[in-house]
């Protein structure tokens, strides 16, 4: 076993390190992980650093980070492995002359050189730590995800012509999910599970001031509170973590030391990206038309 | 707390213990509907063998992490934990320790009020505290946040005002709402409010207003839910565990019944309403994108097998021709229904980006459309109330009239019903023995696509007393029980994908 973390403690002052601030619940699915040797499903709404933890953890830990973006229309080809058939195809051509039997060329065509990793085969394969980042994995296609389920309980890969090839370690797997489909049963059973909501007010205070250090302590108080005052509101998108911290940045480059109302109708569109948003927003603050792009 | 302190888990024999409390933990999330499986149950057990188990929070993360996989299951999760682990927490016997109280208060200065309280509660009687020596420490505890004060006093505030008795067979609620009307959060948001004002800290305007508004309501619904934990260690603590857990079960949010909601129940459901409707959308729209693949374009394939040297390896399709179908919706907005026309209407309106276009029309015994309620207003529940305050659905009386409203339907729109349509019609059916015009129906059926009939009752109350289902029924193309979130899930997508 690994043993990446001390304990539960361990990961929430680790992951600080590498300017994460991650709560009781994602610590403790983080350690689990370690401990029991199971992926991550990681779910909840855009913009709460879902994948920033993975790469948080793939910093302290030491480990390279090998993600897999998913899309629809995502195959085997681009998340297992490929054959090279261009490069066979050479071979085959360059062999016509010798006149080899097919056997041999058959085994020649089939074996390493011609095969093309992929995400998840690079990380079975690795030989250093990896975290394997399985990024999005709502967007595949529902029989797609049948592809991930070997990967996810036994760390290995069939490959028809090579055999099976399991994997040198058992690095932290994440996957995420914004949850635009119900992620299939087979799926969640081989995940533990963890749900990242937006911060409470305290803990995005703190975000704030981790990652934008300048920033005066009551300035950052009044930004936690003004966002989750805009996310109580119904919203086309809330105001995600790195829109309130960009929103910072923006107020801190403003030179900004307290937060009025001017101020915040100058600068809504940092936090809303929809017209109707920043409309209703402006409306339920009590904020002047001043100054903001349509 | 240390873990010997629970009742039956002397000495060393605290494993078996655990084990038990949480096969017994694990069998009522299955009894309320969760499904936890066997490999999650097993995990569940691998886990806690790695965690310290005299840190609460850190045990219900593990447990939940390894067995609850549906963030909508979270809260009916918390609930049977709270009950099964309360023992586990901070002991009943420290209710018995409010001294402490009265050590806390006195840096702020009241000395004779907190003493007292110290006192009073010491005795176990918690007669010591007038209301409004309570409502002044709670100000203060909850203007400084502080935490434990906060605990100590909602367990005073539970002896005090719920007036629990041993063996009564009260839910929670009763008791939480004995004791929050006692406690008046109103008049203790107010005040939290004119102290900060008078001290100023807070400034003028609106906007300072409602941040701090919305920090004080923050800091309330903390102590409403430790008002409403203590009431339930005090109620395990009397009837035991089991008996406690069953009568806390809630249905899950997809399982909660229109008709029969409660208010809570109906927060619940709007809240579940929202994610679903746009999960269900962003699945239709794949799988109709993935789905409807055209025919072989020939010359495309042809050009793509010059690459493998003239083999035609890789077939080519064209784009496909998205057949839209256009939807009507005719729902029944009679009292009876009412909650259910508005979570279907939701639901329509998050499908209409998969139709070319959707038309509805709300009835009682008159008919109005509704449809440009739906695009005027940018948001799903403005439009909801829009329909149910603006519409002009009431023809004679108020009471349902199914037969009039398809007649008067008939009349205006018979000919916009196109072989593209696809109607769906909701309601009960009990049309308080008023003619049926069922033939309004039957010639819909011959002109649309489809005809779907959405019941919101229970299947066995069909044609009973002056429901007349069956007799629209025999003309559509199916009737379906909707009682149910999830039940209406699974027709929209069945529908959706039948086109």
């Amino acid at each position: 076993m690994a043993e990446r973390f001390k304990n539960v403690d361990d990961v929430v002052t680790r992951l600080r390190e590498a300017d994460y601030l991650a709560d009781p619940g994602i610590a403790g699915v983080v350690f689990l992980a370690d401990r029991l040797e199971k992926p991550v499903l990681v779910e909840g709404p855009a913009g709460v650093g879902k994948t920033e933890l993975a790469k948080a953890i793939a910093e302290v830990t030491g480990s390279r980070l090998i993600r897999l973006q998913c899309y629809e229309g995502l195959d085997e080809a681009k998340a297992l492995y490929e054959w090279n058939y261009k490069k066979q195809l050479l071979r085959i051509q360059a062999d016509r002359e010798h006149e080899t039997d097919w056997a041999t060329v058959e085994s020649d065509i089939f074996a390493e050189p011609f095969l093309l990793e992929r995400p998840l085969l690079e990380a079975i394969r690795a030989e250093e730590p990896v975290v394997l980042l399985i990024d999005e994995v709502d967007r595949v296609e529902i029989e797609t995800e049948a592809l991930l389920l070997e990967v996810l309980s036994d760390f290995q890969v069939s490959i028809p012509e090579l055999g099976t090839i399991s994997g040198r370690q058992r690095p932290i797997v994440l996957l995420t999910s914004n949850n635009t489909r119900e992620l299939s049963e087979a799926l969640k059973r081989r995940c533990l599970y963890v749900h990242i909501d937006y911060p409470d007010i305290a803990r995005e205070e703190e975000i704030v001031r981790v990652r934008v250090p300048e920033i005066d302590a009551a300035l950052a108080e009044q930004i936690a509170r003004v966002v989750r005052s805009i996310r109580s509101l119904e919203l086309k998108k809330s105001p995600s973590i790195s829109e309130t911290i960009d929103w910072a940045r923006t107020l801190l480059y403003f030179g900004t030391s307290q937060i009025d109302p001017k101020v915040i109708g100058e600068t809504l569109h940092v936090l809303l990206k929809y017209q109707s948003d920043i409309v209703k927003a402006r409306k339920e603050l009590q904020v002047p038309d001043t100054g903001s792009p349509a | 707390m240390t873990t010997t302190e629970t009742p039956g888990a002397e000495g060393s024999s605290l494993r078996p213990t655990l084990l038990d409390l949480m096969q017994g933990f694990v069998h009522e999330l299955r009894a309320a509907g969760l499904p936890v499986s066997m490999t999650e149950n097993l995990d569940a057990m691998r886990a806690v063998e790695y965690i310290e188990l005299d840190d609460r929070e850190e045990f219900r993360s593990t447990l939940a992490a390894t067995l609850v996989k549906h963030h909508r299951h979270r809260a009916s999760f918390d609930t049977v934990f709270d009950v099964y682990f309360s023992l586990f927490s901070h002991g009943i016997d420290e209710l018995d320790e409010l001294g402490a109280l009265g050590g806390d208060g006195e840096d702020d200065g009241q000395p004779g009020v907190d003493g007292e309280a110290g006192q009073g509660a010491g005795q176990g009687g918690g007669e010591g505290l007038t209301r409004e020596e309570m409502a002044a420490m709670l100000v203060n505890a909850l203007r400084n946040m502080d935490q434990d004060a906060l605990r100590r006093l909602a367990a005073v505030a539970v002896r005090q005002y719920a007036g629990m008795e041993p063996g009564r067979p009260v839910g929670g609620t009763y008791y939480l709402y004995r004791t929050l009307r006692q406690l008046d959060l109103d008049d203790l948001q107010a005040r939290l409010m004119g102290e900060a004002k008078a001290r100023g800290e807070v400034q003028e305007g609106a906007l300072a207003d409602r941040l701090a508004r919305e920090e004080f309501e923050a800091r309330l619904k903390l102590l409403r839910d430790l008002v409403e934990e203590e009431i339930r260690r005090a109620l395990v603590a009397d009837r035991g565990v089991e008996a406690m857990a069953r009568t806390l079960r809630k249905p899950l949010p997809e399982d909660i019944e229109f008709m029969h909601a409660s208010r809570d129940e109906m927060m619940t459901l709007q809240q579940a309403v929202y994610p679903l409707t746009r999960a269900l959308a962003a699945r239709l729209a794949q799988r109709r994108r993935r789905r409807n693949r055209g025919h072989l374009d020939f010359r495309k394939t042809v050009r793509a097998s010059l690459s493998y040297g003239g083999v035609p390896a890789e077939p080519k399709f064209r784009n496909p021709h998205p057949s839209k179908p256009e939807v009507m919706v005719i729902a029944d907005i009679s009292g009876s229904v009412a909650s259910f026309a508005r979570f279907t209407l939701m639901f329509v309106y998050a499908m209409a980006n998969q139709f070319s276009k959707v038309r509805s029309w709300v009835f009682i015994d008159g008919i109005d459309e509704v449809t440009r309620y739906f695009i005027e207003s940018e948001d799903v529940l403005e439009a909801v109330h829009r329909v149910n305050t603006e519409a002009d659905v009431i023809w004679v009386d108020g009471h349902s009239d199914y037969g009039h409203a398809f007649e008067t339907f008939y009349n205006r729109h018979y000919t916009e019903i196109t072989p593209k349509t696809s109607i769906i019609l909701l309601g009960d059916a009990r049309n308080n023995y008023h003619a049926s015009q069922a033939w309004v129906v039957e010639a819909m059926a011959k002109r649309a696509r489809h005809v779907y009939w959405l019941d919101p009752e229970p299947n066995g109350y069909w044609d009973t007393g002056d429901s007349i289902v069956s007799e629209y029924a025999k003309f559509c193309d199916g009737t379906f029980e909707c009682r149910n979130l999830r039940q209406l899930n699974q027709f929209v997508t069945t529908v959706a994908e039948n086109g």
